[in-house]
């Protein structure tokens, strides 16, 4: 602070002109920054201020005493001067001027729990928290959850298994269920979650690890005319013995207690046998009937387990949708190319046709586990391999049409076996680009079977997109394994049937 | 057996994560909430918080241990029950002194705790003048405690000499103690780190005159409910830490006509009363050793994720864990953006300094700004924004307080009980309201704004938690 004498001082005095001491800071500020401003102090004239005053170089007329407002500049020249004791006029004018005071402070929730208790406080609670940060994050936002009381779907991928077990007995122990991690999709309470179709409301409870085969579950059960209550992923490794098997045995309980639930489907991958012995005791204990559809192994079909559920309810006697052309090309036998969304969908696909052709190879989109030079493949682009800097090619599926393209031109396929996954989440039109690549394939080109996962109801229009692959010569499936009993028996030579 | 309202109500969503898969569920008319998701705070020098933000959810200990200090540190009545020497209340030696925040020793101080140490070394006879003082202190002629290390609290540079006075509280249930010294007003003060020869006179007149009379007035009075009266400020405009206007007015109400009835020289009582009511800031002495002995009842629970001390030493910002024991998690501290006094500007201001943030620790000050919207001043903000800063204090603590209630909020409870975890997960910092002290030693106070601590105190925080935590299932 310098108290070199300045050219231009001025010190006012506003007798009994009483403001709040912060916010004169706040106009000293403003003023000592107009341009030609050595100094100022707007303030009230108290002993402290008064002092400040001195170390200026200035001073107060005698009798200013703290309830007098003081105005005090040493600027450049006078016009800085009068600059400056505008500025503190305004400033001070705008001290008394308020916003209306009546605007909601309201900043969007950073966390879970307070979004949570916001939904209560409109008479709204929460039923269930959806987390789909990346991975690594998921586990904590889970947690939030959870001791906010909610169930919690984790639609993310990539959480560690350890972190899955941990949030899993949390929730065991606050009697709450995680569906998930990698929870694909949910049907709950008439809403679907992720990629999730548009089923008819029904009877029938679904607990699956919550990809496409429960897609697949939900969509024959609607076809079979009975109806989904409510599909709760579970994620597929809760049947693993890290895990335990916690989300599902809480699963099939809340399914139980549901009143609008009278049968329950259990899809259940390969588990753990202690974790399978606990679920299959549960099971039996339950009110309900508990049918387990096995997928992942090498018998699984899901289309005859979903057959079977529709007979012990009494839904006999239908067909799965199938949509065939008017012709077909010719083609002698030769390999079957798979190409895959769904993991589910692939690995049954594979285990099918394998009871027909022999070995058949699962590989990854990227290309890892074999290029498609000969031999049977089937390709899941939807592997964690290939997704992983990419959207998942059930909603973006440009990658598997340009491979299925150049499977089109292949002299070496014989069959070329695709799935349409359809639903909430999905592409809008996944059958467009398959349309288009059939177009312009010659008349040799191999058999192309569609499996179409889908409900009437979905938003894509299921009949819609089988009709225009039908007419484009495909041969459109509802049931995933019908589909590629068909692709294997034309890749081995069958007859066409 | 089951609380869910999943299967039995209409869906009604919270979401955090791809607006995508909330945009699917409004087109199913499905109400959904999102939250304005940010990843947790990154570790400086590459640590894994993500991790260990997991392994301290997932202790099994830590939902009952942050209850049990959240019971504790609600069920604090803190009293006003004496007034007395820092000598003999905290068995300080002469050439003993305590100061804000961590350890901190004489080459690492900041201009204003060593002005404000050569300042007390002058008042207790120990150095003729500041320049003697400086060399003493240089030479290591004096001992230096944390105050928080002795159940006390210091603002600024919070300097504690053995013939300074100090307010003691206690616990009403429990007895427990807590300490803080008288405050000795606005501007060219100790505590700022001035010591020129107006500053040791008024601290003389401190012991000499207004601590017997305090203490007197105190005594005759019987225990003052110190709780009670933050709960008044909170709805009188005051936040406890930057404002303590009705809070000072309110304790000189309750203790003048014992001062009155003492007997002592009318001057020396019309002097006290004079002093105490022209200190706006004479009950941040008081607000803060409640706030002490509030966090200092949930110290030591393991598996604990509550933040029990928040302070500052000029040099480095600490922070103290429930679960982590007395281990203070340290960083440099920020300096304060705010306005200044006079001429003062942004290059004369120390980084940020004193145990007042025990405030925010406790669920004042800051935490309370919507309490005091006349505080938004310090930035330019408006009223919002003081009803802003303290809505977002809920995102990070533990609990609310039902005896500190924001009637802006609808009477909410002050947010209170900072969780570490919290902090790291949303990247939301505390906000805290101070006052900012001169470089330079001598200077005094040359404004007040706002500061946060450094992010690196809870990410280190939060690693140490984690260590102490069980590890996870490992996978089967």
């Amino acid at each position: 602070m310098t108290t070199e004498p300045a050219s231009a001082t001025r010190v006012e005095v506003r007798k009994g002109a009483y403001r709040d001491s912060v916010a004169l800071m706040r106009v000293t500020r403003e003023v000592a920054d107009v341009a030609g401003v050595d100094a100022a102090l707007v303030a009230m004239a108290t002993d402290l201020n008064l002092g400040i005053l001195a170390e200026m170089g200035c001073a107060a007329p005698a009798g200013t005493g703290p309830d007098d407002l003081l105005i005090a500049v040493r600027a450049a020249d006078g016009a800085a001067l009068e600059r400056a004791l505008g500025a503190a006029e305004s400033a001070l004018a705008a001290m008394s001027r308020g916003g209306d005071g009546a605007a909601p402070a309201d900043v969007p929730p950073r966390t879970l729990r307070t979004a949570a208790r916001r939904a209560e406080a409109q008479g709204r609670p929460a039923t269930l928290a959806l987390v789909s940060v990346p991975g690594r994050y998921a586990a904590a936002e889970a947690f939030d959850a959870l001791e906010a009381g909610l169930d919690v779907l984790v639609f993310s991928d990539n959480v560690p298994v350890e972190q899955e077990a941990a949030l899993k007995r949390t929730a065991e122990e606050l009697d709450l269920l995680v569906m998930g991690p990698d929870c694909g999709t949910a049907v709950v309470g008439g809403a679907g979650f992720g990629f999730a179709n548009a089923v008819r409301p029904g009877p029938v409870g679904v607990v699956a690890a919550s990809g496409t085969g429960a897609q697949q579950v939900m969509c024959l059960l609607d076809a079979a005319g009975l109806g989904v209550s409510h599909c709760l992923g579970v994620g597929g490794r809760d049947l693993s013995a890290a895990v335990g098997g916690a989300s599902t045995r809480r699963a099939l309980r809340l399914l139980d207690e549901d009143p609008a639930t009278e049968r329950i489907v259990l899809v259940s991958k390969p588990a753990a046998p202690r974790v399978a012995e606990e679920v299959r005791e549960l099971a039996a204990g339950l009110a309900t009937p508990v049918h387990t559809v096995l997928v992942g192994t090498g018998d699984s079909d899901i289309s005859a387990a979903v057959a079977e559920v529709a007979a012990a309810a009494g839904a006999g006697g239908f067909r799965w949708p199938e949509w065939l052309p008017d012709s077909a090309p010719q083609r002698p036998p030769g390999a079957l190319r798979g190409l895959f969304c769904g993991g589910t969908l692939a690995e049954e696909a594979a285990a099918v046709a394998s009871r027909t052709l022999g070995p058949v190879r699962v590989g990854a989109g990227d290309g890892s586990g074999g290029g498609s030079a000969g031999g049977h493949l089937v390709t899941d682009f939807g592997d964690d391999a290939f997704t992983l800097d990419r959207p998942h090619p059930m909603i973006d599926p440009a990658a598997r049409t340009e491979r299925f393209a150049a499977e089109l031109a292949d002299p070496a396929a014989a069959a070329v076996l695709v799935d349409v996954v359809l639903g909430h989440g999905a592409h809008p039109d996944p059958a467009a680009g398959l349309v288009e690549a059939l177009a312009h394939a010659g008349p040799q080109r191999p058999h192309v079977l569609v499996s179409l996962c889908g409900s009437a109801g979905d938003v894509q229009g299921r009949d819609d997109q089988a009709e225009r692959l039908r007419r484009a010569g495909a041969e459109v499936y509802a049931s995933n394994s019908a589909a590629a009993r068909r692709a294997a028996s034309l890749a081995a030579g069958a007859e066409p049937a | 057996m089951s609380r869910s309202r999943l299967l039995t109500d209409d869906p009604v969503v919270v979401a955090s994560g791809a607006r995508l898969l909330s945009e699917a569920l409004e087109a199913q008319a499905v109400p959904v909430a999102d939250t304005d998701f940010h990843p947790p705070m990154a570790a400086p020098g590459g640590g894994d918080t993500a991790g260990d933000l997991v392994r301290v959810l997932a202790d099994p200990r830590r939902g009952a241990a942050n209850a049990e200090a959240v019971r504790r540190v609600l069920g604090v009545r803190p009293q006003l029950v004496d007034v007395r020497p820092a000598g003999e209340a905290l068995e300080l030696r002469p050439g003993s002194f305590l100061h804000a925040g961590p350890p901190v020793d004489w080459e690492h101080a900041s201009g204003p705790l060593r002005g404000a140490l050569m300042g007390a070394m002058v008042f207790e006879g120990l150095a003729d003048t500041p320049e003697d003082a400086e060399a003493a202190l240089r030479r290591g002629g004096a001992e230096l405690e944390p105050c928080h290390h002795r159940g006390a609290v210091g603002p600024m540079a919070g300097v504690v000499s053995p013939s300074m006075w100090v307010f003691e509280l206690a616990d009403a249930d429990t007895g427990r103690r807590s300490w803080c010294s008288l405050n000795e007003g606005l501007g060219a003060v100790l505590r700022y780190g001035a010591y020129g020869p107006d500053v040791i006179e008024r601290l003389r007149w401190m012991s000499r005159v207004l601590g017997p009379l305090l203490r007197d007035a105190v005594r005759a009075h019987g225990p003052v409910d110190i709780g009670a009266i933050l709960a008044q400020m909170l709805q009188m405009g005051d936040e406890g830490h930057n404002r303590n206007r009705s809070g000072t007015l309110m304790l000189l109400r309750t203790l003048l006509p014992d001062l009155l009835a003492g007997g002592a020289p009318a001057g020396d009582v019309a002097a006290a009363a004079d002093f105490i009511g022209g200190n706006d800031h004479f009950f941040l002495n008081l607000a803060m050793p409640a706030g002490k002995l509030m966090m200092d009842a949930a110290r030591g629970i393991p598996g604990c994720t509550m933040v029990v001390a928040m302070a500052r030493n000029g040099t480095e910002f600490g922070i103290q864990v429930s679960g982590c024991g007395d281990r203070w998690f340290t960083a440099p501290a920020l300096t304060p953006e705010g306005l200044f006094l006079g001429s003062f500007g942004p290059e004369d201001a120390n980084p940020d300094i004193g145990d007042s943030t025990i405030t925010e620790t406790c669920g004042i000050g800051g935490f309370a700004m919507a309490a005091a919207p006349a505080i938004v001043r310090f930035v330019g903000g408006d009223a919002d924004f003081a009803l802003r800063t303290t809505r977002s204090m809920y995102e990070i603590t533990l609990a609310e307080n039902p005896a500190f209630q924001l009637p802006i909020l609808d009477f909410r409870g002050a947010p209170t009980g900072i969780d570490a975890t919290r902090v790291v997960r949303t990247g939301i910092l505390p906000q805290i309201n101070t006052g900012m002290a001169g470089r330079v030693p001598g200077t005094g106070q040359v404004g007040a704004g706002l500061v946060t601590p450094p992010a690196e105190c809870f990410t280190a925080a939060l690693a140490a938690l984690a260590a102490e935590a069980p590890t996870l299932p490992a996978a089967g």
